[in-house]
């Protein structure tokens, strides 16, 4: 243990404990800024760039940057001297100087943690009038960049290449011109870019933004022709709240649908259906492959890999293009949902397709890329139109003047509304792969389960491995969150290190609960903890916790699909995938 | 490995080589590192000079840890600027456990004996334990490349690089690797990042690279000229080197002697030797004007002036003059050098040479540079004066690596010097160097003019005419300049051959 002093309070730390965190543990606020953990996800950037927590140390001749340097014995640690102060706001005053101060329009106007520091300092004018570096705007399907406001604190880059392992995101140019982007400043749709948007997640500024659908959806439902439909993922009702002020991993299901209906959706249904649907025809292929398998036919792949989360998908069709056929061909319950709703429904109200508007409410940025997939349209006209964040919701809301929290609760719509526990625990890592588990132990084993929780699957750890006893059949099982550990697991798997029978990746930390279109959480760990919680509790409260005892998922099977895994159900509920590793054309 | 109380070996403190003492020459440099011009540099001609002789002694006589105390006995410091303990370096990376050790040689800057570099580099290795040595050069720097890549062939055809060098089981061999002649790669940890094949950038130095480097092995980096000193060390022993310069910098500096001096040339001189003596007895005087001051360090150094011409020079006098020796280079400058625009170059240069990654340095550099900018372009205030200074102390209080430490090194140490001048520029708009054209008024002395018309003939606004007056002595009537057409583009004054034309 290490002895120091911080503003004169004497601190004992482990060896290796950084200045910053001693501090902390003593309830010693340093500023900081490009310094970004996620921790326990084992997500660290500490490039020491932005010089904002800098300190004084006794002895030392400059400051410190608090976040990068080690205690050392007997060290005496000064944070507020007036060289610091001094020194921490004019490294603050030249980030504004290179700023737009654009605050006022600016989509992360109130979650913005330069705009924090500044007020916080108190700054009220910038100092140095100068030229701001200038660079071309990238709009994506997903994602915006908007690098004027790139301060350079390499978060993005930090979690697109060591946590994501996704290498679209770097730093070029130098000097006064350095920015992030994707190699040769391409566009980002042209980069290996997955559109997990954990960059923008972990944006402290408004350089990178999602978006933002939300006009397109006021205007569709203020047009008497169409009807317009909206589902709403599972992870999306334990965070909302968030942005009305509210605990982490307060469930405010209910209100959100009345919320809905205020807004004028014409139905208000759960993308859990679909989940529950998912379910089924994923269950179905993980014990045909197994019984495949089982019977000796060696044309089987196993593992069997989710297919429920858009950023997974997009990274193997990149990474993993020898691997295609192994993960499930279902496709994700908010495709489900829309082609079930275009077909299913829309036959059953009588309406006609192009006249239905799906949204989704998505704690996701891949699923606006998702959705505008050419397999996942009918003659041009998507199955699901549009897809809108969470934080798009709350904005929303706050826009047409609705106070969420004086809100009656509300029921979903029936029948796309109708859910169990195991689609809403799909909003977890961990989740799809429990709810999978509970229905094809049941098929499988044609018993009832006791149990439905298997807490051997849950958990934060970043990569998880388990075994279920199907009455005899050890079902091996393997689950990673985060797509660099998604990548540790398939190149083990494909090196043939370990086996599996089947895989569940989610792309974001946590699964969906943490996802990028979710409210920000500034790197608290807790607060994705809090809403995995809320979404075990909400399982918990569910009458049917299995997929397949589902009512509406039974008669959907029974009036329209057949089989799970049959004709129809394939023709609707399956999609292909597509070998995108040269998908990288570089023009120079 | 220990190496705190191991005795000197018996003979490394003495010389008892055959290779003759470098002695003072006449103009007081000393030659350790830098062969004299005349002498060739092919492996024959080194060798009778002496090459490989310190190697052949450290393999046969020497255990790598009486190494480390002969150098760390000598007292030599780094030469790449920062000064830090050579023997304190090699003993942290000697003593860190490692299977593979590297050896980085820092050639981006200084031309010196090929053969010299190589003996010295692999001396090191031998005693720190490394196998794998990279001397990285700057592109730019071409003609040396092709040097020491004919020596590094003849070394090896020598047998004193490769596997079992002269049958001593130390095996050492040397990759060359070129840069892109970004200046941040001189840091040593912005050059690791570089060689790993990732961005230029330097970064925090916890642990140092002596214990986690290159692909995460201990890794020794110094600077070519550390290297080149090396083998005279074994040569002549620890004590005679550490009888050369002064109390805490022991041995010679080389240094390029430029500017308003009549001999620019690349010198070496023992410490403590002062800047009158270099400017004066080695630079053979001022070729124009009167001294300023001299620039040291390039344009992340600083200036000494005439209170400092009398100082021993060495690292200690510069750190307390806020200075940075830097590669090692000495610009002399004289009155007609404007002190504003000088630090406005360097800062256009540092604001060039960020790489980007820490804030101080990446909008710093630009902030000042705008704000010189604007004082040499007469649009400076008092307020800008002072925001200089600010600016400056925070960006050399916070940067990340030297550069950004460095680079307002110059204005923190002119600007009190200088700040009458400064002054000048912002209040009364006056450039007594005439450096800054926005402040001058060209004027024609007519007394002086012949009237030969070169003047008005060249100026590109025809701000130039001919007066009525004829001078006493001249046949043609003297030229004038109208002050309200003047771009004060300079052109009549350079052209004048009668230095008739002068800025007021």
């Amino acid at each position: 243990m290490i002895n120091l002093t911080i503003d004169n309070k004497p601190v004992q730390v482990p060896e290796g404990t950084t200045v910053l965190k001693a501090a902390r543990q003593i309830g010693i606020h340093i500023p900081t800024l490009c310094y970004y953990e996620l921790d326990g996800m084992k997500l660290e950037n500490k490039p020491a760039g932005c010089r904002v927590c800098m300190v004084e140390i006794k002895g030392q001749k400059r400051l410190m940057a608090a976040c990068a340097t080690e205690c050392k014995e007997g060290m005496e640690v000064h944070t507020n001297s007036l060289r610091a102060v001094n020194a921490r706001r004019t490294v603050v005053e030249l980030m504004l100087s290179d700023h737009p101060s654009d605050c006022l329009t600016c989509s992360k106007s109130g979650d913005c943690d330069l705009q924090r520091l500044s007020q916080a300092m108190g700054i009220r004018e910038i100092p140095f009038p100068g030229e701001h570096s200038h660079h071309r705007k990238d709009i994506s399907p997903a994602i915006i960049r908007d690098m004027d406001k790139c301060i350079m604190c390499r978060r993005c880059e930090t979690v697109c290449n060591e946590f994501q392992t996704v290498g679209a995101l770097h730093a070029i140019n130098r000097g006064f011109n350095a920015v992030v982007a994707p190699a040769f400043e391409q566009d980002l749709v042209d980069s290996p870019c997955t559109f997990c948007g954990q960059c923008v997640m972990a944006c402290p500024v408004g350089a990178l933004n999602t978006v933002s659908h939300t006009r397109q959806v006021m205007s569709a439902i203020n047009n008497p022709k169409k009807t317009v439909i909206v589902q709403t993922a599972p992870a999306v009702r334990v965070a909302l709240g968030e942005e009305f002020g509210m605990q982490p991993g307060e469930v405010v299901t209910g209100k959100m649908v009345a919320a809905l209906r205020r807004l004028g959706f014409d139905y208000v249904f759960d993308t859990d259906f679909a989940a529950d649907l998912t379910i089924m025809e994923e269950g179905t292929e993980l014990l045909d492959r197994i019984s495949r398998h089982m019977a000796g036919d060696k044309s089987v792949r196993l593992p069997i890999l989710t297919s429920c989360c858009p950023g997974w998908v997009n990274f193997f069709e990149y990474n993993f293009p020898d691997m295609l056929d192994v993960p499930s061909s279902a496709k994700s319950p908010q495709q489900m949902f829309g082609s079930i709703a275009k077909s299913y429904w829309a036959e059953k109200m009588g309406l006609k397709r192009e006249d239905i508007v799906c949204v989704s409410i998505m704690p996701c940025v891949a699923k606006k890329y998702e959705c505008g997939r050419d397999e996942f349209k009918v003659d041009g006209n998507p199955d699901v139109d549009f897809s809108i964040s969470t934080r798009g919701l709350a904005r929303l809301i706050k826009q047409y003047g609705i106070t969420l929290s004086e809100l009656p609760e509300e029921d979903f719509d029936r029948p796309l509304g109708e859910s169990t526990g195991a689609g809403v625990i799909f909003g977890s890592t961990g989740g799809v792969i429990e709810a999978a588990v509970r229905t094809a132990y049941e098929l499988y084993t044609k018993k009832s389960l006791d149990r439905v929780e298997f807490s051997q699957l849950r958990g934060i750890e970043g990569i998880r491995e388990a075994t279920v006893d199907f009455d005899g059949l050890p079902v091996h099982i393997g689950i990673a969150h985060g797509l660099g550990n998604a990548r540790r697991l398939l190149e083990k798997v494909r090196s043939g290190k370990v086996q599996f029978h089947a895989i569940e990746v989610m792309a974001c930390p946590g699964g969906c609960v943490g996802g990028a279109g979710q409210p920000f959480h500034h790197g608290n760990s807790d607060i994705i903890r809090k809403r995995q919680e809320a979404i075990y509790k909400e399982d918990r409260g569910k009458a049917l916790r299995k997929s397949h005892e589902n009512p509406d998922i039974i008669k959907l099977y029974n009036e329209y699909l057949g089989e799970p895994c049959g004709h129809k159900a394939h023709e609707l509920l399956h999609t292909h995938y597509f070998d995108k590793s040269d998908k990288t054309v570089i023009e120079i | 490995m220990s190496t705190e109380n191991i005795p000197l070996h018996e003979d490394s403190t003495t010389a008892t080589s055959s290779i003759p003492r470098p002695e003072l020459l006449p103009d007081h440099q000393l030659r350790i590192t830098l062969r004299n011009p005349e002498e060739p540099e092919d492996y024959c001609s080194a060798r009778e000079r002496g090459a490989y002789l310190a190697l052949e002694r450290c393999l046969s006589g020497f255990k790598p840890r009486e190494v480390i105390s002969l150098i760390r006995a000598s007292g030599l410091r780094g030469r790449g600027g920062a000064g830090f303990s050579t023997g304190e370096k090699w003993k942290v990376c000697a003593e860190t456990a490692g299977s593979q050790k590297w050896l980085i040689c820092n050639a981006g800057e200084g031309d010196h004996d090929c053969h010299r570099v190589i003996e010295g580099m692999a001396i090191a290795a031998y005693a720190v334990g490394a196998s794998q040595g990279i001397l990285y050069f700057r592109a730019e720097g071409a003609p040396v490349v092709a040097r020491m890549k004919k020596a590094l062939d003849e070394a090896r055809q020598q047998g004193f690089l490769g596997a079992d060098i002269k049958g001593s089981g130390f095996s050492f061999d040397i990759a060359m690797h070129y840069g892109i002649g970004s200046f941040v790669c001189g840091e040593e940890t912005a050059l690791i990042q570089y060689l790993e094949g990732n961005r230029c950038e330097p970064h925090v130095k916890q642990p140092f690279p002596a214990v986690r480097g290159y692909m995460g092995h201990p890794t020794l980096v110094n600077n070519i000229e550390t290297f080149a000193t090396v083998p005279a060390i074994i040569n002549h022993g620890a004590e005679w080197f550490s009888s050369i310069g002064t109390d805490t910098c022991k041995g010679t500096k080389v240094l390029t002697l430029s500017g308003q001096v009549k001999n620019e040339s690349l010198i070496e001189v023992p410490f403590g030797i002062t800047l009158r003596e270099i400017i004066f007895t080695i630079g053979k005087g001022m070729k124009n004007g009167k001294f300023k001051a001299a620039l040291i360090g390039g344009s992340t150094g600083g200036v000494l002036t005439e209170q400092h011409l009398d100082l021993p020079f060495d690292y200690d006098m510069l750190e307390e003059a806020g200075v940075a020796m830097g590669p090692g280079s000495i610009q002399v400058l004289n009155e007609n050098s404007c002190i504003p625009t000088l630090l406005k170059n360097n800062m256009e240069f540092a604001a060039d040479e960020s790489c980007g990654k820490c804030t101080p340095c990446r909008i710093g550099t630009k902030r000042l540079y705008e704000v010189l900018d604007k004082i040499t372009d007469a649009r400076g205030t008092m307020d800008d004066l002072q925001e200089l200074r600010n600016l400056a102390q925070v960006m050399h209080e916070t940067s990340l690596c030297g550069l950004g430490r460095n680079a307002p090194n110059l204005i923190l140490n002119t600007i009190d010097v200088f700040w009458d001048e400064l002054v000048e520029h912002v209040t009364t708009h006056r450039c007594v160097a005439g450096q800054c054209k926005k402040m001058a008024t060209f004027s024609i002395d007519r007394e002086k003019c012949i009237g030969c018309g070169l003047c008005m003939r060249n100026c590109p606004v025809a701000a130039i005419t001919r007066t009525d007056y004829i001078a006493p002595g001249h046949k043609l009537a003297s030229m004038a300049i109208d002050l309200d057409k003047c771009v004060k583009c300079g052109t009549c004054k350079a052209n004048c051959k009668f230095s008739a034309i002068s800025i007021i």
